[in-house]
């Protein structure tokens, strides 16, 4: 196990000596959260009926939630008073609805938050209940709902949970920090899993860039029989679901399949703290680690935030931005969004907040393919991006789509080596756009 | 903190490198094998070389209208390796007519930079092959006084070790190896061109499968098939991956990025292709050398052969083209 070594993938710099050695501190309670009421892949919240302008809530107190069954429910980050229940401007783009709280500055917790009882007596179906309730998503970026991946079909056995202490995005250390900082709630998050799955064993995949992380894990699994940690060789997308499970346990997930189709689940670090946070104390998702980072950023560090805090009282806390910053991106450099401005809450997913100055962005124009084939070399997934990309612009769709366009996950690694700066990932996933499109009707 | 963030699709960061330092990199890799060219042939391969070079780069650059004659340097590789495939002395005058055919007609009427089906290089020469064929001819190639770089290599004549089998028994493997035989200005020496090909790998410019399935096809090809005339059937496999174009071609021309597959597998073939038809004409042909039509022949069809080898993506099943 772990021997293998994807194809494909890149070395780029990393910058992680920015943050690494910094402990994680609480950013203080802003005065006012923006939650929005999309924060996870899958049907979008309602507010609460008793959720409208003018209510009082309290820390944890639940808001909003959908019935659709992927979804996760959304609880407030401060106690005090609902100003402003609409739409938001929201990392992924377009503004969603959302909702504003004030805060009292009081932060009291809701009565409900509780711990559920002796996490040893808790049943299977009680611990998928408790992390859906927790409104827990996927805190590697992916925003998946928890629950959902807890709970496969009846027919698809789980037999290994691997856990993706990789981060392999440049600049961030968030997880690294977490993995320093609670290997034991990341352990017992994973025993959680495995119960809730009926899984036999578990996996811890970090990246050999932070022997540090090994080392503490590896203590706390010492007395554990069936869970390991895996030290995995640095190499970017390292952390992407496919290739993660690739080198932890030797299985391919099948094209457009998905890791339950061989008998794995995976889940971030910062979600296995998240569901021991549930579990234990009976804690709601309500804040998160994140590192904000970036030669743009007067002090570079990472941070506990409460969800909906706005990036904008984020950066102040962190010095502001320097004068050069050109480009602001939520998550990390190879597969963050850019952002026109910084006046976006905080989400569930948010595992970064970077900020480049001009040298580190590269701003030159693209010129023609010279067929050097470097991105085909380098694709994790072994797609030929040029030939996508070129398929792409000429609105050949079709092609596109036999050519695997669907399969690429937007790394970033063929755009990331094109000598000729083509945004390769631009067009195809203007690509992945359109077929979708086309194969709805 | 109002100011106006970039934006724009990720990844957000880029490697450095780009199609100038790629091109930067293959005139390095070219280095050596120029070196060992003014040392085998003489100050004559040196002029031969700067001829060319300067005059496919000012042809590029008027017909681009740009100022920067060195612009992203493609036109200097196609300059420099068009020069390695010319006798070490030819008329001046067939070196301007060949780096601007290659340039224009080779590069530039497709639409300039990544769109040429063709390699530039060898479309030029096989322009003055076709136009001044006496000029290429193997018998009248000079062949080399090492190491005297001041010496007129055109007063003395010899034939290149494939213009016969008579003649190919008169060099050595090791010769041929080190490039003191006569022969094309960059051809000759396997030695130098070997360096500067690890260059390219180690840099990542190149993979193994073009220059591998290349030369290996012409190695298996010639112990089966050429005729044993060296002092044992391996050898004779040997003698005609040292001899005349392949190495040169292998490592630096069917390498060439743009005319050349982009799949795996189709390198692979693209390689295995150019050595079999190099050896059809060798052995079979009416030509002494094929490596110019192999690799031009193969560059035709590379669309053909990128679009039957789409690989398999990760944990795919069915293989669709
Ligand atoms: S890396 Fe860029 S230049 Fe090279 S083949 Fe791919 S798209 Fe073309
Ligand atoms: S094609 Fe997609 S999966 Fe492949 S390297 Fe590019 S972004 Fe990554």
């Amino acid at each position: 196990m772990g021997s293998t070594v994807f194809k494909g993938g890149i070395h780029p710099d990393y910058h992680k000596e920015l943050t690494a050695t910094m402990a994680v501190t609480a950013m203080k309670a802003p005065e006012k959260v923006v939650i929005p009421l999309q924060q996870h892949i899958g049907a979008p919240c309602e507010p609460l009926e008793s959720i409208e302008v003018g209510t009082e809530v309290k820390i944890g107190q639940k808001i909003a939630q959908s019935s659709g069954f992927v979804s996760a429910p959304i609880h407030a980050s401060v106690s005090g008073k609902i100003t402003a229940i609409g739409p938001y401007n929201h990392p992924l783009g377009r503004p969603v609805e959302a909702i504003t709280i004030e805060s009292d500055g009081e932060e009291k917790w809701d009565d409900s938050i509780k711990p559920a009882g002796n996490p040893d007596n808790l049943t299977a179906e009680k611990i998928r209940e408790i992390v859906r309730e927790a409104g827990i998503v996927g805190l590697g970026g992916a925003t998946f709902p928890a629950h959902v991946k807890l709970s496969p079909p009846p027919e698809k056995k789980i037999d290994i949970v691997v856990i993706n202490g990789a981060e392999c995005e440049p600049y961030l250390t968030a997880d690294h920090r977490v993995m320093l900082e609670n290997p034991e709630e990341i352990v017992f998050g994973l025993k959680m899993m495995i119960k809730a799955l009926g899984a036999e064993k578990g996996v811890i995949g970090v990246e050999d860039n932070k022997p540090d992380a090994l080392k503490v894990l590896e203590q706390e699994v010492a007395g554990e029989d069936n869970i390991t940690v895996a030290s995995l060789h640095t190499k970017y997308p390292q952390g992407a679901e496919k290739m993660l499970i690739q080198v932890t346990t030797g299985r391919i997930v099948p094209a457009g399949g998905l890791p339950l189709d061989v008998g794995v689940v995976n889940h971030n670090v910062g979600t296995a703290v998240a569901i021991t946070n549930a579990v234990r104390e009976g804690k709601p998702l309500v804040e998160r680690v994140l590192t904000v980072t970036g030669s743009g950023i007067n002090r570079p560090q990472n941070l506990m935030v409460r969800v909906g805090t706005l990036v904008s009282d984020v950066l102040e806390h962190c010095g502001g931005l320097k004068e050069e910053t050109v480009k602001l991106i939520i998550g990390g450099p190879m597969m963050g969004l850019a952002q026109p401005s910084p006046d976006i809450p905080v989400i569930k997913g948010t595992s970064g907040i970077l900020a480049l100055t001009g040298e580190d962005v590269y701003l030159a124009e693209s010129s023609p393919c010279i067929r050097c084939a470097k991105c085909v070399d380098h694709c994790p997934v072994q797609l030929l991006p040029t030939s996508i990309a070129l398929a792409s612009e000429h609105e050949m769709f079709k092609k596109a789509e036999k050519l695997h366009a669907m399969d690429c996950f937007e790394c970033g690694c063929c755009a990331f080596v094109c000598p000729s700066k083509i945004p390769l990932v631009q067009w195809i996933r203007i690509a992945k756009a359109e077929i979708a499109k086309a194969n709805k009707k | 903190m109002d100011k106006k963030m970039i934006v724009s699709s990720s990844p957000h960061v880029r490697s450095i490198e780009s199609v100038q330092s790629v091109m930067t990199d293959v005139l390095i890799a070219l280095f050596p094998v120029a070196l060992m060219a003014v040392l085998l042939f003489g100050y004559q391969a040196l002029i031969t070389m700067v001829i060319s070079v300067v005059t496919a780069m000012l042809v590029e650059a008027l017909w681009l209208r740009k100022k920067d004659i060195f612009n992203d340097g493609s036109a200097a590789v196609t300059g420099l390796l068009f020069a390695m495939v010319l006798p070490p002395s030819p008329p001046w005058w067939l070196v301007v007519v060949g780096a601007a055919a290659s340039i224009i007609i080779g590069k530039q009427v497709f639409g300039g930079i990544g769109y040429n089906i063709f390699n530039p290089a060898l479309v030029g020469r096989a322009i003055v092959l076709v136009s001044w064929g006496g000029y290429l001819a193997g018998n009248v190639w000079s062949p080399p006084q090492p190491f005297a770089f001041g010496a007129d290599v055109s007063a003395v004549t010899g034939a290149t070790a494939l213009a016969g089998q008579g003649e190919a028994l008169s060099y050595s493997l090791t010769q041929l190896f080190i490039g003191t035989v006569p022969g094309c200005l960059g051809e000759t020496s396997a030695l130098a061109l070997l360096v500067g090909g690890a260059w390219l790998y180690y840099k990542g410019h190149i993979d193994w499968r073009i220059p591998l399935g290349y030369l290996g096809t012409v190695f298996v090809m010639g112990v089966i098939f050429g005729g044993g005339f060296y002092d044992n059937h391996l050898m004779t496999g040997l003698f005609h991956v040292l001899a005349g174009g392949v190495m040169l071609g292998a490592l630096f021309m069917a390498t060439d990025m743009v005319t050349t597959p982009v799949t795996p597998v189709g390198r692979l073939i693209f390689g295995i292709g150019c050595g079999l038809i190099t050896m059809l004409i060798r052995i079979w042909g009416a030509l002494p050398e094929g490596v110019t039509y192999a690799i031009l022949l193969m560059n035709a069809v590379t669309p053909i052969i990128d679009n039957f080898t789409v690989p398999k993506q990760f944990g795919g099943v069915k293989k669709n083209a």
